[in-house]
């Protein structure tokens, strides 16, 4: 009985340990990626990864604290945007005011194929200009 | 028709550029409007034992500057803070951005001190959660603490009187 | 007194240009030989005076008079000789005039060029050149006088500013010009053929030396660009997707469709409307580019309102250009050969698909770049679109034009089968094999894979045309025209391209970690050993700078200097990154902030083949300079064996 309760509380405390702490590597490697995914707001289209602003440097630690934290990539994300908007996203969020911007590259592309790989017809140029 | 096509895009193109250059540079939308105050725990300038929070701020309509004595805008509107401070009642609340503790306090020595709390955030931690991008911002909260208004750059004059002070007068009214 | 008389240069090269405008069009209407005459010695006159202008510029530069507005904010007496120059162009009024020589300097190459044009075609081409000149120097004149006096006078200039003093960005932008203003011609030769009424292969024959030499030095441009940021900046990275850069990116992609399709038309009438779109649209997109730049509104996204004068002369600028050749292609579309049919699998087809893709993929970065815009424009919400989004938008449609890209070079023209691939059918088996062993071994950079194999396919499809033509026999190498080398250094630039593109992406790591010096960061078999660092005052800014020796298993490579400088006045800290370049491997290190006790951060990296995306980039530009040598009568790609 005793025994099992060890194995139980050393199970519990290993379970513990994974979920709060993980590894610095792990830590420093999420870092980066969310530091790539963020803008440095003061930058002209640099991630806050790649910028020597110093407000750019205050963002990463505040990145890493909340890693550290425990809190995952998408919250640490999500904190920040709640402070600067969709600005502060490198890679615009799919939603209403960014369909086109998706979509149109991928239409734009298949219709081009669509077109072309179609049974011959005479062609009209004019109708692809941008 | 196909041979407007060309046309028609590139009118609708110029139609956005020009739309775009009738912007008013100034007007930078926040998303933290009618939002909470974030909250924050953080030393007081002037005291390191004092610890400042977002409670400071309730009850009262406030007005949030961040500045630093390295900002040189900030020059600029300090004396307009200094008039606002002896002629208004308005609470007026610094926050100490990305300074040094000494450097703010001489900068503020020779300056005047128009504030009355005074947040000190060397590590843009209650900046990052404003959403601040540079020195000077004002953000006006009313009595509950909600965000209501916010102000890119120096204040002028102009601003104050037509802008800032309406508002906070309409605020303290509510 | 060197500023008025510059001042005044331009005043007449204002006069001579509107001369130019009218007169060899009126000339043209009216059969008048002598007045379509007139339009060449004005281009001639109009260049010289544009040169002189410039000159005076320089001259004010040079001789540090800050009595002049531009000087005094831009130059500084204690800058070095060649940084006096070239603080002429690094402003907005300076790029601007020189943007406006270099129309000046095209329209006389064209005026003196020894084509055989009809004299017609010619004036109409020196008026819209004309036209354009006149919209450039009222707008310098008129929002942005570079000749305009301070007084008082500062003692000494405001623009010592080190960061701005680099070989790279002195000649980065007069390359970029090049380009961009090169597109001019095809534009007005665009607009002259479509009153002309005659968009036919002679005309194509014609545009194209000019599409080239437009092409190459914009390749040439966007390079130096791409050299320069990844050596000043310092956190290895090529390529942004920064607005300033795709905005030069844009008639780069259109230009390449351009010399693609000005090829079908040089043999067969089919693409004449598309063929002018494209010159209209690569010249525009130059105006838009070279402008929305200048004028900062997509630098900081509302700084075009912080000058309405210069913001709307822009715009009006560009609705006029652009939006008076667009409605002239409305009115005269009818003028135009009809499309005709062309087989899909053929040399035709594969360059109809080269142009789809090409304007899909300049369509997808226009939208990256302007929809913060537009967006901004209409609801008022503010987004950003960075490197994420291109990378999964760009690099697919960029995947699908190489797959085709190797394919269309081995097709004949009008009519071919599809067992004319056949000989890439080993390439294709061997590279498809070791994709999938690799994406089996390496699960993890099965995209690097992927991107490798396209390279190595496109390569391998270049050398088969190449091998097919000469029939295997080194001898006749050198008797191939040079347009057939320019395809062959060009699809091969690519390949290099892409292959130094996806190993960097795919293969390089970065070691950041807090270290004392003599102590050792290593990475990738290197070991970056840091020396004492150094702290000092320099000229405007604090500096920490270090030694860092690099070995590689213990065998010394190179000693690599970094610096990391705070200049006060902005409360900016910049990098300067030490680096060792090398055929196959660059590495580098960058400082951080630290102290001796603590340690200081250390960036080292490893960046396999990024020096092969500048080769094959230049490569390209090349390939593009020999194909100008080669000229109408010689042996035409179509008589190709297959």
């Amino acid at each position: 009985m005793r025994s099992l309760f060890i194995i139980l509380a050393f199970i519990l405390s290993t379970l513990s340990v994974a979920q709060t702490a993980p590894s610095s590597d792990q830590i420093e490697a999420s870092a980066r990626k969310v530091g790539r995914a963020l803008r440095c707001v003061v930058c002209q289209n640099q991630s806050i990864d790649e910028s020597d602003a110093p407000l750019a440097a205050d963002m990463r630690e505040i990145v890493r604290q909340r890693l550290s934290a425990g809190q995952s990539e998408a919250q640490v994300i999500a904190y920040m945007r709640q402070s600067y908007g969709d600005y502060v996203l490198l890679k615009p969020p799919v939603q209403s005011n960014t369909y086109l911007l998706w979509g149109l590259p991928f239409m734009a592309l298949l219709a081009g194929l669509l077109w072309f790989f179609k049974p011959a017809k005479p062609i009209r140029m004019a109708e692809d200009s941008q | 028709m196909k041979r407007f096509i060309p046309l028609i895009i590139f009118a609708l193109i110029g139609l956005a550029f020009a739309i775009g250059l009738t912007r008013d540079p100034r007007k930078l939308d926040t998303v933290l409007i009618e939002t909470p105050f974030p909250q924050f725990s953080l030393q007081s300038l002037e005291d390191p034992q004092v610890l400042l929070t977002e409670a400071n701020l309730k009850n009262q309509v406030s007005l949030v500057n961040v500045f630093g004595s390295w900002c040189i805008a900030c020059n600029v509107e300090h004396p307009i803070l200094m008039d606002i401070a002896q002629n208004e009642t308005v609470n007026l609340v610094g926050i100490n951005w990305r300074d040094k503790r000494d450097k703010g306090q001489d900068w503020l020595e020779r300056q005047g001190n128009p504030y009355g709390d005074i947040i000190f955030d060397p590590e843009s931690i209650l900046a990052i959660k404003l959403g601040v991008v540079g020195a000077p911002e004002t953000f006006v909260t009313d009595k509950s603490g909600t965000i209501r208004y916010k102000h890119i750059g120096p204040i002028s004059r102009e601003d104050w009187t037509q802008t800032l002070k309406p508002l906070i007068l309409q605020l303290e009214t509510d | 007194m060197i500023a008025e008389l510059g001042h005044f240069l331009l005043i007449l090269a204002l006069c001579v240009a509107l001369a130019q405008a009218v007169l060899p069009a009126i000339g043209a209407r009216q059969d008048n030989a002598s007045l379509m005459q007139f339009g060449r010695r004005a281009a001639g006159l109009q260049c010289v005076l544009l040169a002189a202008s410039f000159f005076a510029l320089i001259l004010v530069f040079v001789g540090s008079d800050f009595t002049v507005k531009l000087a005094a904010l831009h130059s500084h007496s204690a800058k070095p000789l060649l940084y006096k120059i070239s603080g002429v162009w690094g402003n907005h009024e300076g790029s601007i005039l020189l943007w406006t020589l270099m129309i000046g300097i095209y329209s006389a190459c064209f005026a003196k060029s020894k084509q055989a044009l009809p004299d017609k075609l010619r004036a109409l081409t020196l008026a819209c050149q004309g036209a354009l000149s006149v919209g450039f120097i009222a707008f310098i004149l008129f929002t942005s006088n570079p000749f305009e006096r301070l007084s008082p006078a500062p003692i000494d200039g405001n623009g010592l500013n080190p960061l701005l003093q680099d070989p790279g960005l002195a000649i980065h932008p007069p390359m970029l010009y090049l380009g961009y203003v090169g597109f001019s011609i095809a534009f007005s030769m665009a607009i002259a053929a479509l009153i002309l009424g005659k968009v036919d292969k002679d005309w194509a024959k014609w545009l194209r030396p000019w599409t080239l030499t437009a092409w190459s030095f914009l390749t040439l441009g966007i390079t130096l660009g791409s050299i320069w940021a990844y050596y000043e900046l310092g956190w290895g990275g090529w390529w942004m997707w920064d607005p300033v850069e795709n905005v030069s990116f844009m008639p780069w992609l259109l230009g390449t469709a351009l010399i693609h399709s000005i090829m079908v038309l040089e043999r067969r009438t089919g693409l004449a409307h598309w063929t002018v779109l494209l010159a209209i649209s690569a010249f525009s997109l130059s105006l838009i580019g070279t402008f929305v730049v200048r004028s900062g509104v997509l630098v900081s996204v509302h700084a075009f309102a912080v000058d309405p004068a210069r913001g709307v002369f822009i715009l009006m600028l560009l609705l006029a250009a652009t939006g008076g050749a667009l409605s002239l292609y409305a009115m005269r579309a009818k003028t135009l050969f009809a499309p005709a049919e062309f087989e899909r699998i053929s040399k035709d087809g594969g360059l109809v698909l080269n142009n789809i893709l090409l304007a899909t993929a300049t369509l997808t970065v226009f939208l990256g770049t302007f929809y913060p815009l537009f967006i901004d424009a209409i609801q008022g919400n503010q987004i950003s679109v960075g490197a994420p989004y291109f990378d999964a938008t760009f690099a697919p449609i960029m995947t699908v034009l190489i797959i085709f890209m190797g394919a269309a070079p081995l097709l004949r023209w009008r009519q071919a089968r599809v067992s004319e691939l056949k000989s890439l059918r080993p390439s294709l088996i061997i590279i498809a094999i070791s994709i999938i062993a690799a994406i089996i071994i390496f699960r993890k950079f099965a995209l690097g894979f992927i991107g490798l194999a396209l390279a190595a396919y496109l390569a391998a499809s270049s050398i088969i045309a190449l091998g097919r033509r000469t029939k295997w026999k080194a001898a006749s190498l050198t008797k191939q025209p040079a347009s057939f080398w320019g395809f062959f250094l060009a699809h091969m630039g690519v390949a290099i391209f892409t292959a130094g593109a996806v190993t960097m992406s795919s293969w390089s790591y970065e070691a950041i970690g807090r270290i004392k010096p003599n102590e050792t960061l290593r990475n990738s078999g290197y070991e970056f050993t840091l020396q004492i660092p150094a702290t000092g005052l320099r000229e405007n800014y604090e500096y920490l700078g270090a030694d860092v020796i690099v070995t590689k298993n213990g065998k010394p490579v190179k000693t690599l200097y970094t610096e990391q400088r705070f200049y006060p006045v902005r409360n900016m800290v910049t990098t300067e990154a030490g680096f060792h370049f090398t055929p196959a491997i660059t590495v580098f290190a960058a400082i951080g902030e630290g102290n001796n006790k603590d340690g200081y951060v250390l960036r080292a990296n490893y960046q396999p083949l990024v020096t092969w995306i500048w080769f094959g980039a230049i490569l390209m530009a090349l390939a593009g300079f020999i194909s100008l040598l080669s000229r109408g009568n010689r042996r035409p790609l179509e008589q190709e064996n297959s």
